[in-house]
């Protein structure tokens, strides 16, 4: 029985190697998130600073259309700041006539998708598709730090060495494509996506200045991973509180299932 | 049950059995309370969802209505009847406060302070869910000038009031504010 | 129906005397569940049937309830589904549940289906009771494949268009038949909808099934660890209350670490790729189907050729019907059979072998090791069983149930 458990914990201890191990050879950036590990939860504070990055720099290309305005309330906006955030955006709706008319945007509105569809999209970016980022952090393997890096990993290819090409695993014959940007860490090394993000490109509010937090890339980028992190899973804190719960009540109700059992069983054995 | 006094008689020496029943009583009802508890998310999950809610207040702007015109908006998916009433609409309801009526109300109840031009119902017919009609301009608003039902013929006047036939109650007053920019805010 | 013990219960309250007389209801349970005799001598393994029991009627319940928000239409599943996750309440933990259920509930019955192997639970006069509980398999299987597609992520829709694509091997017909299976020239909108509507259906088929199989149990009885049957009332014990605590204690223990995957690695078998929306045009570059149908899915890729690899696939599982027939050893607990007990782990290695094997794209080395796990898995059962039936000598059997549970605590 014990080998049977042991086979089964280092096959199932590969196969989840495998499925990380997928994707760029080059090695992620080292980075921890507050919302990692068990009883992680999110910073609202990254998660607001992180929103003002999307909003300034991400959402002229990404949509992020599993999001409503009224889930700001969640990440500490006051409910007056998210009627303005939404009021600002102009929403396409039928109007009293039955027009497709742009109205101004309500709290119950998801946020606006920055082209229509796909293929405006694509028709306004070279034929890329600048996806959707709700599900961003989910949607790829170790997603918060493959982003995290993806948004540093931006190198200029000319002035790569030899080695540094070796190193990562680079073909002899690799070249870059027309429109494409070289990144360490996206799968394929080229990226349509020009380098999103710089030093000092967003500023923050003065009270995250008096707390001492600079504007550098690594903490745009941390701040922003920690917004994508909360909008593709807004019910994370909730499910780890219920889970502390659920898990301790059942590890009880185990042992009494067990004493109950043993007292049942004792004029058996 | 059978089998559950078969449980409680098993082994049977006196002390043993107490302390025995008590470990079963308590595990029981543990497991009950675990049960109960598995059982919310699925029971809640039939609640309005957090979208259908955000959407359970609506805001009207009262711009451009003009003094004896209504208006009827969609709000969770019911008719809300918005009259702008005439002075005279307003005197003939207010004047009405101590007639005799199935529903009792004075027409300072159902209106607010300061905005008594503005009625604000519910436009369905506390009878059966029929909508009344008087909304449109030319339309039957029956004996007393506010509302009239046609599936059974209720009455209602300038205040809403159930005056006449079958209905039971006056037309509901829905919850509602005033914002500034003279917009309402329903719900 | 079954053997029975003692006369006819006698119910203390009026109304369920009433009833019982009417429709005997709580005599059949009290003779099924309550005093049915069940072999003294079950381990912990016995209790993973219960436990696949309990996984299905989870999967049931949040099963309906998460229809009840769900849009079977490509343009809106993927968000109808997220929609769950954000705005309807607990939706989240609903879907969770139902998503690691499924591989829970294949976590149960793969352990259910081993316990069978070692202790020869197939063997005559089970051999029904066996083959009812590989149809069950068969529409799990079904249910869970037609499950894994209406989120409408990558994984749902390559995953669907392959699998689909299997039936094109057929000769001649295979065309038409996977055009049939979508109801179109692709995966595409009215295949989403049937899948919907089957999914729906075949777990009520899969529950009527687990009856015709406890049915079956019933008749001939339990086996058991040693594999000999009771010879008389010292060898049983009634199920209630011995067995109800001692599954409901192992079932509460299962359910533990289940809970312990939802609340905290909700995303632990599944793959990012299902988080992107199904894209027609795009294919993510690795297709790996759930955890549960790897070894399925490598014994499909180890075969070099459409035809032959669908059919070892299906073969794979046909085996198991003909099991009980391809065994020919005559002692049925593996307890007792040196050299088989062997070659049960051996095959259960080459099981974990096959699911890493179709966990990693067929390249390398994995390709050599895929085709020769292969080779093992028919071999075991088509030539080593009926074999090794026949030259193995078995080890002596105790004489009772009740005089090898006396021996074990003794010693």
């Amino acid at each position: 029985m014990r080998k049977l458990l042991a086979t089964a914990a280092v096959a199932l201890a590969s196969l989840s190697g495998q499925a990380f191990a997928e994707g760029s050879d080059v090695k992620l950036l080292p980075v921890s998130f507050s919302f990692e590990g068990p009883f992680g939860t999110y910073d609202y504070h990254a998660v607001q600073r992180g929103f003002q990055v999307y909003k300034e720099v991400c959402a002229a290309c990404h949509g992020l259309s599993l999001v409503a305005y009224r889930n700001l309330q969640q990440i500490g906006l006051s409910e007056a700041a998210v009627k303005a955030i939404a009021a600002d955006v102009q929403i396409r709706d039928l109007n009293d006539v039955g027009e497709m008319a742009d109205r101004p945007g309500r709290p119950a509105d998801r946020f606006r998708s920055p082209f229509p569809n796909e293929l405006a999209a694509r028709a306004a970016n070279n034929g890329a598709y600048p996806p959707d980022l709700s599900l961003m952090i989910k949607a790829r393997p170790n997603g918060a730090h493959y982003v995290y890096s993806l948004l540093q990993g931006y190198e200029d290819f000319a002035k790569l060495t030899a080695d540094q090409k070796k190193a990562m695993g680079l073909a002899a014959d690799f070249k870059m494509q027309p429109n494409m940007q070289f990144n360490k860490f996206f799968p394929g090394h080229q990226i349509a996506m020009p380098k999103p993000l710089n030093e000092g490109q967003v500023t923050y509010n003065e009270e995250a200045q008096k707390e001492g937090i600079k504007n550098d890339l690594p903490q745009l980028a941390k701040d922003v991973v920690h917004f994508l992190a909360w909008a593709s899973e807004p019910k994370m804190e909730e499910r780890k509180k219920t889970g502390v719960k659920a898990v301790l009540f059942l590890v009880i109700l185990a042992g009494l299932f067990y004493a109950v059992k043993r007292k049942v069983w004792a004029d058996v054995h | 049950m059978a089998t559950s006094n078969k449980t409680a008689s098993l082994g049977g020496h006196g002390e043993a059995v107490t302390r025995r029943d008590f470990l079963y009583v308590a595990t029981a009802a543990t497991g009950a309370v675990g049960a109960v508890a598995a059982a919310w998310p699925l029971i809640n999950n039939m609640n309005p969802a957090a979208d259908t809610l955000a959407l359970a207040s609506i805001e009207v702007p009262l711009k451009g209505i003009e003094v004896g015109q209504s208006v009827t908006v969609k709000w969770r998916g019911k008719p809300v009847f918005i009259r702008r009433r005439t002075a005279d609409e307003i005197s003939k309801a207010q004047a009405a406060d101590k007639a005799d009526m199935p529903d009792p109300e004075t027409d300072a109840q159902r209106v607010q302070k300061g905005h008594e031009e503005w009625l604000i119902l519910v436009g369905v017919c506390t009878h059966l869910g029929c909508v009344p009609q008087g909304q449109q301009v030319g339309s039957d608003r029956g004996e007393y000038g506010g509302w009239f039902c046609p599936c059974h013929g209720s009455q209602y006047d300038t205040s809403g009031r159930i005056r006449k036939g079958p209905a039971p109650k006056n037309l509901v007053v829905p919850e509602y504010t005033f914002e500034p920019n003279d917009i309402v805010k329903i719900g | 129906m079954a053997s029975t013990q003692g006369g006819p219960p006698a119910f203390n309250n009026s109304v369920v005397r009433w009833i019982d007389k009417r429709l005997p209801i709580f005599t059949f349970m009290h003779h099924e569940y309550g005093v049915f005799p069940t072999p003294r001598n079950f381990n912990y393994w016995w209790s993973f049937g219960g436990i696949a029991m309990v996984m299905l009627i989870i999967m049931i319940v949040t099963g309906i309830v998460l229809a009840m928000n769900y849009t079977p239409h490509i343009d809106f599943a993927h968000d109808s589904v997220q929609r769950i996750h954000r705005d309807v309440n607990h939706g989240w933990l609903v879907q969770y549940l139902h998503q690691n259920g499924a591989s829970f509930f294949f976590i149960a019955v793969f352990i259910h289906i081993f316990r069978g192997l070692y202790y020869g639970s197939y063997k005559n006069p089970r051999e029904l009771l066996w083959i009812l509980g590989v149809v069950i398999l068969l529409l799990m299987m079904a249910t869970a494949f037609m499950g894994y597609v209406l989120p409408w992520g990558q994984m749902s829709f390559w995953g669907a268009t392959v699998i689909t694509n299997l039936f094109s091997a057929i000769p001649v017909i295979g065309n038409d038949i996977t055009t049939f299976l979508w109801g179109g020239f692709s995966v595409d909108n009215p295949t989403l909808n049937r899948f919907f509507s089957l999914h729906y259906l075949l777990p009520f088929v899969i529950v009527g099934v687990v009856v015709l199989h406890i049915a079956a149990m019933h008749v001939a009885g339990s086996n058991n660890p040693i594999g000999i049957d009771p010879k008389g009332p010292q060898d049983t014990i009634p199920f209630s209350p011995y067995y109800v605590t001692k599954d409901g204690f192992a079932l509460i223990v299962f359910l533990t670490i289940y809970a312990a995957v939802v609340f905290f690695a909700p995303d632990f078998f599944g793959e990012p790729d299902n988080y992107i929306k199904a894209n027609p045009l795009v294919t993510p570059p690795h297709i790996v189907p759930e955890w549960y149908f790897l070894p399925f899915y490598a014994i499909l890729r180890a075969i070099p050729d459409k035809l032959g690899g669908v059919v070892a696939m299906f073969g794979a599982i046909a085996v198991l019907f003909v099991l009980p027939w391809l065994d020919t050893a005559r002692v049925r607990s593996a307890r007792f059979r040196p050299i088989y007990k062997w070659f049960f782990w051996v095959l259960l290695i080459d099981c974990f072998i096959l699911g890493y094997c179709g966990a990693n794209p067929p390249e390398g080395y994995f390709v050599p090791l895929a085709r020769v796990a292969t080779l093992y898995y028919f071999f075991h059962f088509l030539i080593l069983l009926p074999v090794l039936g026949k030259l193995e000598r078995p080890l002596p059997l105790p004489n009772s149930i009740a005089e090898s549970v006396l021996k074990k605590s003794a010693s």
